[in-house]
């Protein structure tokens, strides 16, 4: 690790003040940001621990309906406190990493990331979430950009995520056996408007949205709409999986969704 | 039996204590007075030529106490390797050097150019990052096979080509096996690979090295299975320290699995800096460091076949092996696709005719050498492999075509120059059904069946050839050692009994089984018995442990010596009691006058020795203190029967194991439940190979599998409840104890069941696939069904 300072405000407009400083970067649970100090891949001058901001902390319903996450919120907050109204959701949580990791890391920090293979990423899109900054609100559809890439700006902090609950949902993962991330996972969720589809862990481009798929579900809702349909794309071949596998896998995870929610 | 448990009860591991509550004393937990820091700048080249090395800014950089680089070990000995192969034609291998940081060349990505001492480890990182190189890169020699080509770049430009030795294995029976081959009614041909593994004991490697001025004595103490082997090979051969000016000391060590066996870079590194700086110098790997220095495992390229008659008997077998020896060779690399695969060709079948050829090939990769088994897996995964594939292809029962040629009579002497002394092939493998439960296969292939899975049975038989090894025979092989082991046993004045080993303890419980051994000799309470060891400055000169030897040669050691304690003490027992020496009888911990009802406690005698006042000073000396070296005569042959079931998602290709069976036979058993926890580790790293575990390097040697988010370890839930057993019973004919040793047996015996377990289920699915390559990944047996 290079040297840095660290800044602890306990607002979101403390923290954006802090930001403003030469070579700032948040940090909030440190699973990911920490192994990547200690192999000496960043050197942020001042880390801004976005930890102490309660504010940003908590799970609660807006009067819309919609499930609101702060965006300091842990996966095992998360898992605990999301389950009695989006059960999908909290499953997600609950399956991310270990208990150190899921005691840590939260879902700013996860979605800020956008790790390819990372599971909330598919939990957002596949929920038509809302991702709010400091600074305005992004629609999950504009937000995931490709791999470790997104809509936000230098310096822009994910303060809350806002979840439409649909009717049903599942999230199927087949997890990488090193890393335990997915090798493939699909967030299937069932609105009384239509069912989004979110794929994660397949694609070079990251999190996507499998419309084929959706579509097919929206006119049927069962395993068999989706049993002939073959996900394209630009698929990660690497040595845990070629991309004709991945793009194999996409269907199969596709098909358990749907069936462990019909 | 002694109640504090003497041979054959499972006491419960005494050494647990401390590592449980966090008292285990590891080489990391040891920081000295003044120490310093060293990071090792590593190529992230896997091939080069080193043009400059330019360390001037990074001299005067805060905290800097020295820095050195492959100039500073100019006049500095090589890495030595420990074994000299000799090829078919008769010639030495081609043996390069091995410096201990990077000379003009970098081979592999990890070989350390740079070496920076430091008053902290960040420090000396910080300097490490504003040393400047210039490396001009070379292409990297990665494929085996292509390295030995006409025209390939040479990893060593002063040998005459990547090919370290081609080794013909018996040399003299390659005609006759050919010929065996030409008149076979049926041949069966697999080619395979032995995928490359990563250790990964759960304490990386950690070296500090001292040294006194006032004295001259240096100090190492390190990560070691054998901290002897150490002191002569980094004494005499790099460093230029005689022994008695050499401590190597290797406290507890957390897991080896071999890689801990080897002289290593780092180690001759601390300790010279220590003297050059003149405070001490410590190194810990991270996790990082070990997955490209810590010696890899495996690595075989194979193509192997098996002529059989009409009847189904086997004729003989003929190899054709590459095995990977990395940019230079490591302490015992050499002798593991050799000596350690060759003598084991011939497995538990009475095939009268064998040929092994080896190519050991230098690579811009790690180095590799022993690993869990070494060798013994690569022999027994392909010659199980096979089998099972020439019954398939025969329609014969795989046990069944096993059965029929399993060696029943023993001695037996192999077509490849060992001779079994015991066995019993046929019991182990009527075990295994029983354990098993084959009858009930069908059934529970059913029930996989009604779930969409498919279930697969598979079985292999194992032979290992363990307590190495004769000195004399291993000399004429080629190895630059003695491979005997030694012990001291010191009594004390009030009978309790200190044990000194050259035998190193790194997760084998030695410090419960050895006492248990003196315990049922004597008839005292094992608790009066303590075992030292990983100590030269207190150990008799040892050879260490790996190779399962240390039951079957430091437990032979330790009798001899015990031995040596009882005949005297017989004395001291018989002037004490006015008998005649012959009529002594030792039982539970009592002298006895046989046939009367005079005896006197071992601690009377014992106190008799170090306060003779009434005793026959005239006929023997005071103290008793014994110390035996035991030479093995043969090597020991543990065997066995295992059986994997497995149960297949067609969807995903994902395999889960849901049983595991294992007959061994280990031949007598000092701790029943030590052998067992020996055998499930042994099972874990099996099924890691079979399954999950793969150290690839892409094209250009850049390592893939670097860290725990590429290189898959098995987790307790990757593994089944295995059941184990081990009451198969035939001694070993030439040791004290009758013992055979069970370190390996676990690793050596499961791949080939895992993977004869996925291929029958994947028939059960109507996809008759011929070989499937380790690891067994999803993503690979998903592939194989779509053909
Ligand atoms: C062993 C292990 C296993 C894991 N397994 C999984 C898994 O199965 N699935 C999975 O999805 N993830 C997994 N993870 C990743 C884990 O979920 C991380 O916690 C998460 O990706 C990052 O969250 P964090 O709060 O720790 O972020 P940090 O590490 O603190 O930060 C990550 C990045 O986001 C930025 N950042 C942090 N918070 C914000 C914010 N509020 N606004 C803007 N930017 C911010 C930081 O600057 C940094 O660039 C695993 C991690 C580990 C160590």
């Amino acid at each position: 690790m290079y040297n840095f300072d660290v800044e602890r405000p306990t607002s979101i407009a403390d923290a954006v003040q802090a930001m403003s400083k030469e070579e700032a970067q948040p940090i909030s649970g440190g699973q990911t940001l920490i192994p990547t100090l200690k192999a000496r891949l960043a050197a942020p001058s001042v880390l801004v621990s976005l930890t102490g901001i309660e504010e940003m902390k908590g799970v609660c319903m807006s009067d819309d309906g919609r499930l609101c996450i702060g965006g300091g919120t842990t996966h095992s907050a998360v898992a605990a406190e999301a389950a009695a109204h989006y059960p999908g959701l909290a499953s997600v949580a609950a399956r991310i990493g270990d208990p150190a990791v899921r005691n840590r890391g939260t879902i700013g920090g996860s979605l800020a990331n956008n790790d390819p293979s990372a599971c909330y990423p598919a939990a957002a899109l596949g929920s038509g979430a809302t991702i709010v900054t400091n600074s305005r609100e992004i629609a999950a559809d504009d937000y995931f950009l490709g791999m470790f890439t997104t809509a936000l700006e230098e310096g822009e902090i994910v303060t809350e995520v806002k979840f439409p609950i649909p009717q049903a949902s599942h999230y199927e993962k087949f997890i990488q056996p090193a890393s335990r991330f997915p090798l493939v996972a699909v967030f299937v969720a069932k609105f009384s408007d239509g069912v989004r589809v979110a794929v994660t862990g397949a694609s070079n481009d990251g999190v996507f949205r499998w419309t084929e798929a959706e579509e097919a579900l929206s006119a049927n809702f069962s395993a068999d709409a989706v049993a002939g349909l073959k996900a394209e794309g630009d698929m990660i071949s690497d040595l845990h999986g070629t991309a004709e596998y991945r793009a194999h896998l996409v269907g199969v995870m596709t098909k358990r969704a749907v069936a462990a929610i019909a | 039996m002694p109640k504090d448990g003497g041979i054959g009860a499972s006491t419960k591991r005494r050494e647990d204590v401390r590592f449980l509550t966090g008292n285990g004393r590891y080489t990391d937990d040891i920081n000295l007075r003044g120490q310093a820091y060293v990071f090792f700048l590593r190529s992230d080249v896997a091939h080069g030529k080193l043009t400059n090395v330019d360390t001037s800014a990074a001299e005067g950089m805060d905290g800097v106490v020295k820095i050195f680089t492959g100039k500073d070990f100019e006049g500095v000995g090589s890495i030595p390797c420990g074994w000299q192969v000799t090829d078919k034609h008769g010639q030495p291998m081609q043996e390069p050097g091995h410096p201990v940081l990077a000379q003009g060349k970098v081979r592999h990505v990890g070989e350390p150019i740079a070496a920076v001492v430091a008053e902290t480890l960040g420090q000396a990182r910080d300097a490490a990052e504003a040393i400047v190189l210039d490396i001009e890169e070379l292409p990297a020699v990665i494929n085996m096979k292509d390295a030995v080509k006409d025209g390939a770049t040479k990893v060593h430009d002063d040998l005459t080509s990547n090919l370290c030795y081609d080794w013909g294995f018996v040399e003299e029976n390659k005609d006759a096996v050919n010929k065996a081959f030409e008149e076979a009614a049926h041949v069966t041909t697999l080619e395979l690979v032995n995928n490359r593994l990563v250790a990964n004991p759960m304490e990386p490697r950690v070296a500090v090295g001292d040294y006194n001025r006032s004295d001259g004595e240096h100090t190492l103490y390190t990560t070691s299975q054998n901290p002897h082997v150490i002191r002569l090979l980094m004494g005499a051969f790099v460093l230029g320290i005689p022994e008695h000016k050499l401590r190597v000391v290797a406290p507890d060590v957390g897991g080896g699995f071999g890689t801990k066996i080897f002289h290593y870079q780092e180690e001759a590194f601390c300790t010279f800096a220590a003297k050059a700086c003149n405070r001490p110098v410590k190194w810990t790997s991270s996790r990082s460091e070990a997955f490209m220095s810590d010696a890899h495992g495996r690595d075989h390229v194979t193509k192997i076949e098996l002529a059989l008659d009409a009847e189904n008997n086997f004729k003989a077998i003929r190899t054709d092996t590459y095995a990977n020896m990395g940019a230079y060779l490591s302490t015992f690399a050499p002798s593991v696709p050799t000596w350690l695969h060759g003598i084991l060709m011939a497995g538990n079948y009475k095939t009268p005719l064998i040929y092994v050829n080896v190519k050991a090939v230098f690579t811009n990769t790690v180095p590799v050498d022993a690993y869990r088994g070494a060798g013994r897996p690569e022999a027994t995964y392909q010659l199980e492999r096979l089998v099972d594939k020439a019954a398939h292809e025969l329609g014969v029962d795989p046990i069944k075509l096993r059965r029929q040629n399993f060696i029943t009579e023993f001695p037996y002497a192999t077509p490849v120059a060992v001779e079994y002394d015991t066995g019993d092939y046929v019991a182990t493998m009527d075990k295994l059904e029983e354990m098993s439960d084959l009858a009930g296969f069908a059934a529970r292939r059913k029930e996989s069946e009604a779930k969409g899975k498919l279930r697969g049975f598979g079985v292999n038989c194992y032979i290992e050839a363990c307590g190495i090894a004769p000195s004399n025979l291993v000399g004429q092989l080629g190895a630059r050692a003695g491979l005997y082991e030694s012990a001291t046993v010191r009594v004390n004045a009030t009978g309790g009994l200190v044990v000194m080993t050259g035998s190193h303890s790194h997760g084998q419980g030695h410090e419960t089984a050895f006492p248990q051994v003196i315990a049922e000799m004597i008839g005292i309470d094992a608790s009066m018995v303590e075992i030292v060891h990983g100590d030269t400055a207190r150990t008799p000169m040892g050879m260490g442990t790996y190779g399962s030897r240390s039951i079957a040669v430091g437990g032979s050691a330790m009798v001899r010596a015990t031995e040596k304690i009882i005949a005297k003490a017989k004395k001291i027992a018989s002037h004490l009691l006015e008998a005649s020496e012959s009529d002594i009888e030792l039982k539970d911990g009592a002298f006895s006058v046989a046939g009367t009802d005079k005896s006197v406690a071992w601690g009377d005698v014992t106190l008799a020795a170090y306060v003779p006042h009434n005793y026959p000073l005239e006929d023997i000396e005071p103290g008793l203190e014994e110390t035996a070296f035991y030479d093995p005569s043969n090597f020991t042959y543990p065997s066995g029967a295992y059986a994997c079931e497995v149960e297949l998602d067609p969807e995903t290709g994902q395999v889960t194991i849901e049983r595991f069976s294992a007959a061994d036979d280990f031949g007598n058993i000092i701790n029943p439940m030590i052998v067992s926890g020996q055998v499930h580790g042994g099972l874990a790293q099996g099924i890691g190979q079979a399954l999950m575990e793969n150290c690839t390097y892409d094209s250009d040697g850049q390592l893939l599998s670097a860290s725990y988010m590429d290189y898959a370890m098995p987790r307790a839930s990757d593994v089944p409840f295995y059941d184990v057993d081990h009451s198969c019973q035939t001694p070993c004919t030439h040791n004290p104890l009758g013992v055979k040793g069970c370190g390996e047996a676990g690793a050596i015996g499961s791949p080939p069941a895992v993977v004869n377990a996925v291929l029958d289920a994947m028939r059960s699915g109507g996809k008759d696939v011929a070989h499937i390559d380790m690891p067994v990944t999803p993503s690979r047996v998903w592939a194989a069904m779509q053909g």
